[in-house]
């Protein structure tokens, strides 16, 4: 090593390697101390990745196939259906029930999760109460109180609401709102109130100290910010809700769920019909999961710091950048 | 600086307690606590951590209720109303009115993460005191140019470094025009390398003749600052005078070896 010249050293330094004659190394150490200024990185290999990754694949070809040549499934049969005028109206009708219910969870859920963080003990006490029932019960059941409400209240008289007999009022959608809507106002509650605590005391006496009100400290300062942490949970939920909304199918709200079954309770395609009913709680969940993550980052303003980007707008803004250095 | 201060002892009183006393539980956090603070003079408060003096400056704003005597900003009592001879909770629509008279600068800055140094200050004289919007932005354009932010309007805090989120957060305060500036620790959360610029910028206000209280355990800023300085042990106001008196000849043993603590 010692034999090259100066230069040469110099050069093999500076990392250009083809001015090095012979079979040298073209990193070699440039003196016995091993001070280089550049050394190649020779990243590791992981041959069990690659093995696992093979299995993986296999068996998932496996299952592809098995699917593929399974003659008694008929794909003709869910391909019809999929876009059968009765399914989709059925597809329409959960998510207005999901939307219905998510709001109704929502305004529940603010109310008494602002009503558990009070300072009055019976706010306090009634909303942990709210909370205890409907989070402690199962929701086919308090669908059900709701449908058969008639049973015990034959008659609703809410001044300047609503007025007659119960089982014209309880609609199908009407106990499937109240029963979806109230049963998630109580997980909401929690949630909300999680989202309060988040919130640093700081922020609220900072607003306090401008002379600011409750009220106003609330609605401006403290929520804002809680909703950062509650909006994700909103987003689970409403997925979840997409799918409980199923349930409504046994107080006879056809839904997606409940269409494709009385289709099927018809013309015994049954598991052509739950694929078909599958396909489009799957396209709807991955919409809502795309809308969730929008509104996050609308509400995530302040908040990010070398902002993460998802791989939908990496994807986007990746493909962009491609389009334009095409058009130079 | 302090001396050249127009005579303070014509100016007229804008902070006054008067056995205080606060206490959390069976914890006695103030005991007795008598003080004035006149217009223009800036007060530092020294003393370990647990003597009350955060307390102190906590119940000036009624931030905090306090059990016992009474805390007058200006004219005003603090928080209650005398009627015959009790004093009577406000409401909080009363109690809003007076928070106006004292501006707050907290340790942990306490900016709304939600919204741009700039609006961080507009918010309070916008929102809750209904002033004119375009009136209101000029200003705190102005207040931001003042404490050296006029490049960070529009940057949320959590792009700034701390002693940036402090200077705006004074900036806040001021917006409200405060008859007293109340500081807790402003610098205590702060890394070393940007206390200065904070301590800069109060050094500016105390030299133009805002009335200062600041809790603090910056003695060199007292020195130079302070028009008096304030010893606190124990919920007690143990030792009170003039800044260079106090921190140089110290008559209370305790002041002394709390200050030798300090100054190592």
């Amino acid at each position: 090593m010692r034999s090259h010249d100066g230069t040469g050293a110099q050069k093999g330094r500076s990392g250009s390697t083809s001015l090095i004659a012979g079979g040298a190394p073209p990193y070699e150490p440039a003196s016995a101390g091993g001070r280089a200024s550049t050394y190649e990185i020779v990243r590791r290999k992981h041959p069990w990745r690659f093995a696992a990754a093979i299995v993986v694949l296999l068996l998932l070809a496996l299952l592809l196939y098995g699917a593929a040549n399974a003659h008694q499934l008929h794909w003709s049969v869910t391909g019809h259906y999929l876009f059968n005028r009765a399914v989709l109206v059925g597809v329409l009708r959960t998510l207005e029930i999901t939307a219905a219910a998510m709001m109704l969870g929502l305004a529940l859920g603010v109310i008494f999760g602002i009503m558990r963080s009070s300072h009055n003990p019976v706010l306090r006490g009634v909303a942990w109460l709210y909370v205890w029932a409907f989070r402690g019960t199962p929701i086919i059941l308090q669908l059900f109180l709701w449908f058969n409400l008639a049973l015990i209240f034959p008659r609703i008289d809410i001044p300047g609401i609503a007025h007659g007999t119960t089982v014209n009022i309880i609609t199908p959608f009407l106990a499937a709102l109240l029963g979806f809507g109230i049963n998630e106002g109580a997980y909401m509650s929690e949630i909300i109130r999680g989202g309060l605590l988040s919130v640093p005391p700081g922020q609220t006496e900072a607003a306090l100290s401008l002379g600011a009100s409750h009220a106003w400290t609330t609605r401006r300062i403290v929520l804002p910010q809680a909703f950062r942490v509650i909006l994700p949970a909103i987003g689970n939920d409403t997925l979840q809700m997409l799918k409980l909304t199923s349930l409504a199918a046994f107080i006879s709200f056809n839904e997606l769920f409940g269409t494709t079954e009385s289709i099927y309770y018809a013309n015994s395609e049954v598991i052509e019909l739950l694929l078909v009913a599958g396909a489009w709680y799957l396209v709807a969940s991955s919409v809502l999961s795309v809308v969730q993550y929008y509104v996050e980052r609308k509400f995530g303003r302040g908040f990010q710091r070398g902002r993460q980007q998802a791989l939908v707008e990496r994807v986007v803004l990746r493909a962009m950048a491609r389009l334009r250095t095409r058009a130079v | 600086m302090p001396s050249d201060r127009a005579s303070k002892e014509e100016s007229r009183t804008v902070v006054e307690c008067h056995s205080v006393v606060k206490s959390f539980g069976s914890v006695h956090v103030l005991r007795s606590v008598d003080l004035e603070v006149r217009e223009s003079e800036v007060l530092c408060i020294l003393g370990p951590s647990g003597a009350g003096k955060s307390t102190l400056l906590r119940c000036i704003n009624h931030l905090e209720g306090i059990d016992g005597g009474w805390i007058k900003v200006t004219d005003q009592i603090i928080g209650y109303e005398l009627r015959g001879n009790k004093l009577h909770e406000l409401s909080e629509r009363a109690v809003r009115r007076q928070r106006g008279l004292c501006g707050m600068v907290f340790q942990h800055f306490n900016l709304f993460p939600h919204f741009t140094a700039l609006q961080n200050v507009m918010l309070g004289p916008v929102e809750i005191l209904k002033q004119p919007r375009g009136e209101v932005e000029a200003r705190s354009r102005l207040l931001l140019d003042r404490v050296g932010l006029a490049s960070k309007v529009s940057v949320y805090p959590s792009q700034l470094s701390g002693g940036q989120q402090q200077r705006v957060a004074i900036a806040r305060a001021l917006a409200m025009n405060p008859r007293v500036l109340l500081f807790d620790e402003p610098t205590s959360a702060l890394d070393p390398e940007v206390v200065g610029e904070v301590l800069r910028v109060m050094l500016e206000l105390a030299e133009e003749g805002r009335t200062m209280i600041v809790v603090t355990h910056e003695v060199g800023f007292a020195r130079e600052a302070a028009d008096r300085v304030a010893f606190m042990f124990d919920g007690r106001i143990t030792e009170i005078g003039p800044a260079r008196a106090v921190l140089e000849k110290p008559s209370e043993a305790r002041t002394a070896e709390f200050l030798s603590h300090v100054l190592v």
